[in-house]
C-alpha cells in the first residue's frame, strides 16, 4: 500500500489529544477514570503513601476482585434494564456448598471450582427463568433470591464457619511462584507484563493495519504511538509494583482471573452478536425484538450469567478467607450496583460499559481499601460510600441536563466539541438538520 | 396593520442562538385577532424554536427581539406565565396521563377545591360542558388509555380550553391522525374560530393548511420567509416553494411497467387481538404482491392495516388463527421475527421511535441491528465491515450526518426514518413492508423516500406500502387494497382511481369522510 492513498490527517490538532483514549464515546469514563485517580491520590497522601504500596495493591486486587467482578456481570444486567440483589446470598450460598461438600466429600479442589460455577449457572437459571419467561421483573426475583439463598446458606452451613481446603486457597489466593534467577524482582510477574506490553503494541499496530487495509481513516501516527506508551507506562508500573512485593508474595492468581474476566466481558459487550443484543434489548425492547431478537433469551444470558459471577466471587471469597461462613456476601450487591453507576450506566438500561463498570467498581474498592487505611470506622466509611455515589450519579445527571448552567456541563461541552472535531471520518456537510 | 388592536401577536426580530447554531434569526410573525395563521417549514427551519420562544420554554434573556401580545410587549420567564397570559400549547406528543381519567387530566395541576378538597362533581361538571365545546362524546370518568389518539387530542383541546386561552397553537396536531379524525379536527379549529379563538398552527399537511388556515407563515433556515394570507391564489406549489426556496419537480417518481411475477402471496390470514379473543383484526385477509410492484394499502386508522402486515412480520402482534404465506409460490413457515428475515421480508414500522430505532444507539450500530450475521465471523462482529456498510448506506441515502457514529437521537425525523430504511435495507430483503414511511417528515425527505421506494421496487423488490395520506399511495402505488375492520374491501387499480373512490372502500358504511 502506498502512501497516496491512504487517508490520514496530517499535522497536529490540539483536539487529537482526546483521541488517545479512543475514539468514541470515551469521554464519560474519562471523567470518572479522572476521579478515581484524584480519589487514589487523596489516599495517597492521606495514608503517606501506603495506598500505592505494594503490599497493598496485592491486597487490594485479592481483597476486593469481587466488587469487580460483580460489577461486571451486574453492569450487563444493567445495560439489559434489569437489577440483581441477590448477588452477595448467591456468593455466600456457593461458597458455603462448596466448601461443604469439600470437606463432607472429599472433593478435589478443582472439582470444587467446577461445582460452585455450575452451582452458580444453576441458580442463574432458575432466576433467569422466572425472569425472562414468567414475566417477573427481576428487582422482584431477586429480592426474593436474595431471602432465598442467604437463608440456604444458613441452612446448609448451620450458620457454622466451614474451612476450605489448601489446594483451594492456593488455587484461588496462591501467587505468581518465584522463578529463575534471583532478582529484586518476582520474575513471573515481570515476565506477564512484559507480555502485556507486548500485547497492547502489537493490538495497536494490527488495528491500524486493518483499518489501513480496508480503507478506513486513520489516526494521526503520534496518537497512537503516544497512547501505547501512556499504556505500557501504566502496565509498567503497576508490573514493578506487583513483583516487589515482601518475598512470596507477587501478582495474584484472583487478579489474572480478573483480567481475564474484564477482557472476555470487555470483548463480548462491545463485539459480539449477544453484546449487541444485550444493548437493543435495554435501549428500547419492542424495537429489538422487531429487529429479530430474542429478547427473552437475552434476559435469561444475562440474569444466569450474573449468578454465575457472583458463584466465582463467593469462591475467590473463601478462598481468601481460608472459610466459608454466615456473614460472606452481605450488602456486596449494594458496591457491585454503586460501582456500575459510578461507572456511566443508566438506571432505564441501555447504556454502560463494562470499562466504566470496572472503574466504578474501582472506585468503589479503593474507597473500601483507603478509609480502612486511614482508619474511618465502618459507620462513618458507609456514610462517605454513599455520599461519593450521590455526587458520582449527580455529576454525571447535571451533565445531561442542556440549557441549564453547569461548569462542569460547559466544560464538557467544550472538550466534546473539540473531540467531534477531531473526528476521524472524512467531513462531510455538516449540517444535522433538524434541532428543533 | 398599524392598528394597536388587529394583531393578537407580533413577534419582532426574533433571535436565537444555540452554542455554534443559529436557530432563529431575525423572524418576524403577526397574527390577527381571531384568524388561523400557519407556520410551515422543513424540520430543523425553526418552527418549534419559535413556538418554544413565544410560550417561555426559552425564558425571556435567552433570545433577542420584542414579542408583543395583547397590547403589550411581554417577557415571559417560563410556561406558566404564558399560560397565565392565555397561550396554549398542544404538542405533537400528547402530554395526558393514560391512567388517568378525562377529567382528572383536563384538571391536573388546575384541580377545583373547596377547603382543601377537591370538587369532582364541579370538575365533572365543566368537563361535560367543555367535552360538548370540542365535539367528543365520551363519559368525562373514562380513563384516557381508552381513547385513541385522536380524542386525546381533544382532551389536550379541552384541557387548554379550561384554562381561558386566548392563543392557541397547535404542533403537528393531525401527524398522527387518520383522514377521519383530522377533518373533525379541522372542522373544531374552525369552530373555535368563529367563537373567536386566534390558532397558530404547524404542520406538514398543506392540504390540511390550504383548507383552512387563512394566512400562512413561512420559515426557512431559521429566517422568516414570507407572510401569505390564504386567498384563491396560494396552492400547495407556491407553500412548497416558498419552503424549500425552489419548485420541486415532481412529488412522485414516475412508475414502472416492469412488474414481474407474484413473489409473496398470504392466503386467508385471520389474527385475533393480543388481549380480546373474540375481536379479530384480520379477517381472511389475503393478497398479493408481485416483484417490482409497489402494492398500497389504505384504512382508517385501526382498520387493521399495521396489525395485518405486524402478523405476517413473523406475528409480532395478536394471536395467528389461520392462513398461509407463500414466498416465491413456496409456502413460508414464519413464527419468529428471525424467520421473518430470514425469508427476506422487512418491515419498517410506522412509529419509528418506539419500535423502528433504539435512540441511544449511533447511526452505524442501527443500520447493522436487524442483520448482525452479515458483519459476523461466527458470533463476532467485524467492527471495520460494520463502519464500511454504515458508510455506504449513509452516503447511498443521503443520511445527513457528518459521521455514521453520531447518535440517531440527533437526527431529524427524515433523516431517521432513512437510518430505518437502511437498516432494512441492509437485511437484503425481497419484500419491504412500510407503515407509514413518510410520516411526521418534512417535503424534501418525503421526496427522497418516494425516491427510494421507487429504487427498491425497480430493483425488482416487492412493496408494501401502508399510508394514510391517499395523494401518497396513488402517486406511488400500482395496485392498493382497501382495508376495512380488518378485511380486505377492495382491489383498485392505482392507475384508475381517485381519492373518493379509495375512500369509499375505506369506509364502506360511511360516507362523506372525504375532504
Amino acid at each position: 500500500m502506498t502512501a497516496d492513498n491512504t487517508k490520514e490527517r496530517r499535522g497536529f490538532r490540539a483536539s487529537d489529544i482526546w483521541l488517545i483514549f479512543g475514539r468514541r464515546g470515551s469521554l464519560k469514563q474519562l471523567s470518572i477514570l479522572g476521579a478515581l485517580v484524584i480519589i487514589i491520590m487523596i489516599f495517597q497522601i492521606w495514608t503517606n503513601g501506603t495506598t500505592l504500596s505494594s503490599g497493598n495493591v496485592i491486597n487490594l486486587v485479592q481483597a476486593y476482585s469481587f466488587i469487580l467482578i460483580l460489577s461486571v456481570g451486574m453492569v450487563m444486567v444493567i445495560i439489559t434494564g434489569h437489577i440483581d440483589l441477590s448477588v452477595g446470598s448467591v456468593a455466600a450460598f456457593v461458597g458455603i456448598v462448596v466448601a461443604t461438600s469439600m470437606r463432607d466429600w472429599g472433593l478435589p479442589w478443582w472439582a470444587g471450582i467446577l461445582l460452585g460455577i455450575a452451582l452458580g449457572a444453576a441458580i442463574g437459571a432458575f432466576q433467569g427463568f422466572w425472569v425472562a419467561y414468567v414475566g417477573i421483573p427481576a428487582f422482584i426475583v431477586t429480592l426474593a433470591g436474595m431471602m432465598i439463598w442467604r437463608g440456604a446458606q444458613q441452612w446448609v452451613g448451620q450458620a457454622q464457619t466451614v474451612a476450605v481446603p489448601d489446594g483451594f486457597r492456593q488455587a484461588l489466593y496462591g501467587y505468581l511462584p518465584e522463578v529463575g534467577p534471583a532478582t529484586p524482582y518476582n520474575n513471573l510477574t515481570l515476565l506477564l507484563g512484559l507480555i502485556v506490553v507486548l500485547a497492547i503494541i502489537f493490538f495497536q499496530v494490527r488495528s491500524r493495519a486493518k483499518r489501513k487495509s480496508s480503507g478506513a481513516m486513520l489516526e494521526p501516527v503520534w496518537v497512537v504511538v503516544a497512547r501505547t506508551g501512556l499504556l505500557s507506562a501504566v502496565v509498567i508500573y503497576a508490573t514493578l509494583l506487583f513483583a516487589s512485593g515482601r518475598v512470596g508474595t507477587s501478582f495474584p492468581f484472583s487478579g489474572i482471573i480478573l483480567a481475564v474476566l474484564i477482557l472476555f466481558y470487555a470483548f463480548l459487550t462491545s463485539r459480539t452478536k449477544i453484546g449487541r443484543h444485550i444493548y437493543a434489548v435495554g435501549g428500547n425492547r419492542r424495537a429489538a425484538e422487531l429487529s429479530g431478537v430474542n429478547s427473552r433469551r437475552t434476559d435469561f444470558f444475562v440474569m444466569m450469567n450474573m449468578s454465575t459471577l457472583a458463584g466465582v466471587a463467593g469462591m475467590l471469597w473463601a478462598a481468601r478467607a481460608g472459610a466459608a461462613g454466615p456473614g460472606d456476601g452481605t450488602m456486596w450487591e449494594l458496591d457491585a450496583i454503586a460501582g456500575v453507576f459510578i461507572g456511566g450506566a443508566a438506571v432505564a438500561g441501555g447504556i454502560g460499559t463494562v470499562f466504566g463498570a470496572v472503574i466504578g467498581g474501582l472506585v468503589m474498592a479503593v474507597l473500601n481499601n483507603g478509609l480502612q487505611l486511614v482508619g474511618v470506622p465502618t459507620d462513618r466509611m458507609q456514610v462517605i460510600k454513599g455520599l461519593v455515589l450521590l455526587v458520582a450519579v449527580g455529576i454525571d445527571v447535571l451533565n445531561k441536563q442542556q440549557g441549564r448552567f453547569s461548569f462542569i456541563g460547559i466544560m464538557m461541552a467544550k472538550l466534546k466539541s473539540g473531540r467531534t472535531g477531531g473526528q476521524l471520518e472524512q467531513p462531510q456537510q455538516t449540517s444535522i438538520s433538524d434541532k428543533s | 396593520m398599524a392598528h394597536e388592536d388587529a394583531n393578537l401577536l407580533e413577534m419582532v426580530n426574533i433571535t436565537k442562538e444555540f452554542p455554534g447554531v443559529k436557530a432563529l434569526d431575525s423572524v418576524n410573525l403577526a397574527v390577527r385577532r381571531g384568524e388561523i395563521h400557519a407556520i410551515c417549514g422543513e424540520n430543523g427551519a425553526g418552527k418549534s424554536t419559535l413556538m418554544k420562544v413565544l410560550s417561555g420554554v426559552y425564558p425571556a434573556g435567552t433570545y433577542t427581539g420584542d414579542i408583543r401580545y395583547d397590547g403589550s410587549v411581554r417577557r415571559f420567564s417560563g410556561i406558566n406565565a404564558s399560560e397565565e397570559a392565555g397561550i396554549a400549547i398542544i404538542h405533537q406528543e400528547l402530554a395526558l396521563i393514560p391512567e388517568l381519567s378525562i377529567t382528572e387530566n383536563i384538571f391536573l395541576g388546575n384541580e377545583i377545591t373547596s377547603m382543601g378538597r377537591i370538587d369532582w362533581d364541579e370538575a365533572r361538571r365543566r368537563t361535560n360542558e367543555l367535552l360538548q365545546r370540542v365535539q367528543l362524546r365520551e363519559d368525562p370518568d373514562t380513563p384516557i388509555k381508552y381513547l385513541g389518539v385522536g380524542k386525546q387530542q381533544l382532551v389536550e383541546i379541552a384541557k387548554a380550553l379550561e384554562k381561558d386561552v386566548k392563543l392557541l397553537i397547535l404542533d403537528e396536531p393531525t401527524a398522527a391522525l387518520n383522514e377521519h379524525d383530522s377533518q373533525q379536527l379541522l372542522r373544531l379549529i374552525t369552530d373555535l374560530k368563529a367563537e373567536g379563538m386566534t390558532s397558530i398552527m404547524i404542520s406538514h399537511k398543506l392540504a390540511e393548511i390550504e383548507q383552512i388556515s387563512d394566512s400562512i407563515t413561512i420559515i426557512r433556515d431559521g429566517k422568516s420567509i414570507e407572510t401569505l394570507s390564504v386567498d384563491g391564489t396560494v396552492d400547495e406549489d407556491r407553500i412548497i416553494r416558498g419552503m424549500v426556496g425552489r419548485t420541486l419537480g415532481n412529488r412522485f417518481p414516475e412508475k414502472s411497467s416492469r412488474i414481474g411475477d407474484v413473489m409473496f402471496e398470504v392466503r386467508d390470514w385471520t389474527v385475533q387481538h393480543p388481549l380480546d379473543t373474540t375481536r379479530l383484526v384480520a379477517k381472511n385477509s389475503s393478497f398479493r404482491v408481485r416483484a417490482g410492484e409497489v402494492v398500497g394499502f389504505a384504512g382508517l386508522m385501526g382498520a387493521g392495516r399495521t396489525e395485518l402486515a405486524m402478523s405476517i412480520f413473523g406475528q409480532s402482534y395478536g394471536v395467528k388463527v389461520s392462513g398461509e404465506a407463500f414466498m416465491h409460490g413456496e409456502p413460508a413457515k414464519i413464527r419468529t421475527v428471525k424467520d421473518a428475515i430470514k425469508a427476506g421480508i422487512a418491515y419498517v414500522s410506522e412509529d419509528r421511535k418506539s419500535l423502528g430505532l433504539n435512540l441511544l444507539d449511533t447511526i452505524k450500530r442501527s443500520i447493522v441491528a436487524a442483520k448482525l450475521g452479515r458483519i459476523s465471523k461466527g458470533s463476532v462482529v467485524d467492527d471495520l465491515d460494520e463502519a464500511r456498510y454504515a458508510e455506504e448506506y449513509r452516503k447511498d441515502l443521503r443520511i445527513k450526518s457528518p459521521t455514521v457514529e453520531a447518535g440517531v437521537d440527533t437526527l431529524s425525523g427524515g433523516n431517521q426514518q432513512k437510518v430505518v430504511l437502511a437498516k432494512w435495507m441492509f437485511t437484503q430483503p425481497e419484500l419491504l413492508i412500510l407503515d407509514e414511511p413518510t410520516r411526521g417528515i418534512d417535503v424534501g425527505a418525503k421526496a427522497e423516500i418516494y425516491q427510494i421506494i421507487r429504487r427498491l421496487a425497480d430493483e425488482g423488490k416487492a412493496i408494501v406500502l401502508i399510508s394514510s395520506e391517499l395523494p401518497e399511495l396513488i402517486g406511488m402505488a400500482d395496485r392498493i387494497y382497501t382495508i376495512f375492520e380488518g378485511e380486505i374491501t377492495g382491489e383498485l387499480d392505482a392507475a384508475r382511481v381517485d381519492q373518493e373512490t379509495v375512500m369509499r372502500h375505506m369506509a364502506p358504511t360511511q360516507k362523506g369522510h372525504a375532504a
